[in-house]
């Protein structure tokens, strides 16, 4: 049976120019970086080439970028790094509700650890206002992490205005931007960030490697003690292949983006423009300032899990931020914050393209897709009697 | 995750509807995540001739329910409420740990149905 992947959100597969780059030191350019002799020299040197790839990715200089393992360490080094550097200035910081595991898992640590963190709620298209930035600000605060772009419901925030309102009380900033590295353009100058994290799978590079944009300057904390890699801000033997592969991939990234973004557009649009003429089908996150490939919908009446798995008999692979499909059985707290009602945050289901998708992948996940839908609601008690009411923009509208 | 025979009641459901003339009906949710199952019994000589179900819910959800209706036709009242959670469960193959207690609500809708048939029985 053909295998239509949908969720790019998830991670993406690897792309042949990446692996091609990588290869050689999986193999015979397997020295060690600090080596003085002529495997460590070259070994150094590519990824001091790809730390310059990724640093034009998002126009920063290279200098500032301090390779990880992952977007989730890149995130927890940003939050308890920068709280440990100023914990002297003040114990107090600020996330969004929009947040990854990552940056909210940090933050409960770090409450854990005596600081006070406040959590800022969201609008229902999941947008963070700047001004619920400016009234949380304390004398306390010494960081501020606001996602830049959603991976459940898409939602891209309006960053900018958010650093501006920091930035009138000197306050650090921190954005994850794992989903939108890559995807739509990220420069760390326009965005007037102090920090940023990147996953290099999120835009086809390998699993292993992400990267924290630390501004130059900026004191921060280790995560991981140990030699000087990383000018001593992150120890342990890199990761050598997976950094020369985040390097093509940012490479190729820069080069493509807006063909990518061109690309993708239309088929998201495609989806939401013909599923929300769905009855009881609504889009969660906002319309306009939307990842360039993601489609997030609450299907009325129906439970997400089960979505997933008649979607996978049929060779489609998806997401979902219901309760019964996350090993945790819990909603997303995502969902939730945009005042998503819990049973209808249990009909979440999520379609993130990629550049293998086609036309004609849409073409089948819209023939198939309404046919689960009906068939689920079939079975369901709510669906009968409940009135229907009209598909749409957002689900927390109706009513 | 699942098993083959969760996957077969699941994406084959036995014995969806429900039940325009029934002798009892029971509905059981789960609070927390809102999974809700409705049972409808027809009874015949303190016999379970016919059971119906709806269900919202996950896959594992779905897949009791179609277990539950299954294993209680020509049961009697009192062979049926002695059907287990557990034994739905062994039935298909077993669930996850996870799902074991947010999804396996058949055997309590059924409960609910018999009660259901009994008070409208003393009437």
């Amino acid at each position: 049976m053909k295998k239509y992947y949908f969720d790019h959100v998830a991670t993406n597969p690897l792309h042949p120019d990446v692996l091609e780059a990588m290869m050689p030191y999986f193999k015979e350019e397997f020295g060690n970086p600090l080596s003085i002799y002529e495997y460590g020299s070259k070994a150094k040197n590519a990824i001091e080439e790809a730390r310059e790839k990724v640093a034009a990715l998002i126009n920063s200089k290279p200098a500032e970028i301090i390779f990880t393992a992952n977007g989730a360490e890149a995130n927890n080094f940003a939050l308890r790094g920068i709280a440990l550097a100023k914990q002297n200035e003040g114990k107090h910081i600020i996330v969004s509700r929009m947040e990854h595991h990552s940056i909210l898992n940090s933050a409960r640590f770090l409450e854990k650890s005596g600081f006070v963190v406040t959590y800022l709620p969201v609008d229902k298209k999941g947008f963070v206002s700047p001004d619920a930035v400016r009234k949380a600000i304390t004398k306390e605060t010494v960081l501020i992490s606001v996602t830049h772009g959603s991976s459940e419901v898409g939602t891209i925030e309006p960053l900018k205005e958010i650093v501006k309102v920091a930035k009138e009380k000197k306050i650090i900033v921190h954005t994850d931007a794992v989903a939108t590295t890559g995807n739509i353009p990220v420069d760390v100058k326009d965005l007037g960030v102090d920090l940023l994290s990147i996953a290099a799978h999120q835009f086809y590079g390998p699993k292993g490697a992400g990267a924290l944009y630390v501004k130059q300057g900026m004191r921060i904390v280790p995560l991981i003690y140990g030699g000087i890699q990383e000018s001593g801000r992150r120890a342990g033997t890199e990761n050598v292949p997976a950094i020369v592969g985040m390097g093509k991939a940012a490479e190729m990234a820069k080069a493509e983006l807006q063909m990518r973004m061109d690309y993708l557009k239309p088929l998201r649009d495609r989806i939401i423009n013909t599923l929300t003429e769905e009855k009881n089908v609504f889009l969660t996150g906002d319309r306009e300032n939307r990842l360039p490939g993601h489609v997030s919908f609450c299907v009325e009446f129906i439970e997400g899990e089960a979505m997933l798995l008649l979607l996978a008999a049929k060779g489609i692979f998806s997401a979902s931020g219901s309760a019964c499909s996350s090993k945790a059985l819990k909603a997303s707290p995502v969902l939730l914050a945009m005042g998503v009602p819990a049973g209808l945050a249990q009909g979440s289901i999520v379609f993130s393209l990629g550049m293998g998708n086609t036309s004609e992948d849409i073409d089948y996940l819209l023939k198939e897709f309404p046919a689960v839908i009906s068939r689920l609601r079939e079975i369901s008690p709510f669906a009968q009697g409940w009135g229907d009411k009209d598909g749409g923009e957002s689900c927390t509208v109706k009513k | 995750m699942y098993s083959e025979k969760v996957m077969d009641h699941f994406t084959n459901p036995r014995n969806v509807g429900d039940m325009e003339d029934a002798d009892g009906v029971g509905i059981e949710g789960n609070p927390t995540c809102g999974d809700t199952m409705k049972i409808s019994i027809k009874v015949v000589d303190n016999r379970i001739v016919d059971a119906k179900f709806k269900t919202f819910g996950c896959g594992s959800a779905i897949a009791v329910s179609s277990m539950v209706t299954e294993m209680v036709k020509g049961k009697t009242l009192e062979e049926a409420l002695a059907i287990s959670k557990e034994a739905v469960a062994d039935a298909l193959g077993g669930l996850p740990p996870q799902k074991m207690h947010c999804s396996n609500l058949g055997a309590d809708a059924l409960k609910k149905a018999i009660e259901d048939y009994k008070s409208r029985q003393k009437k």
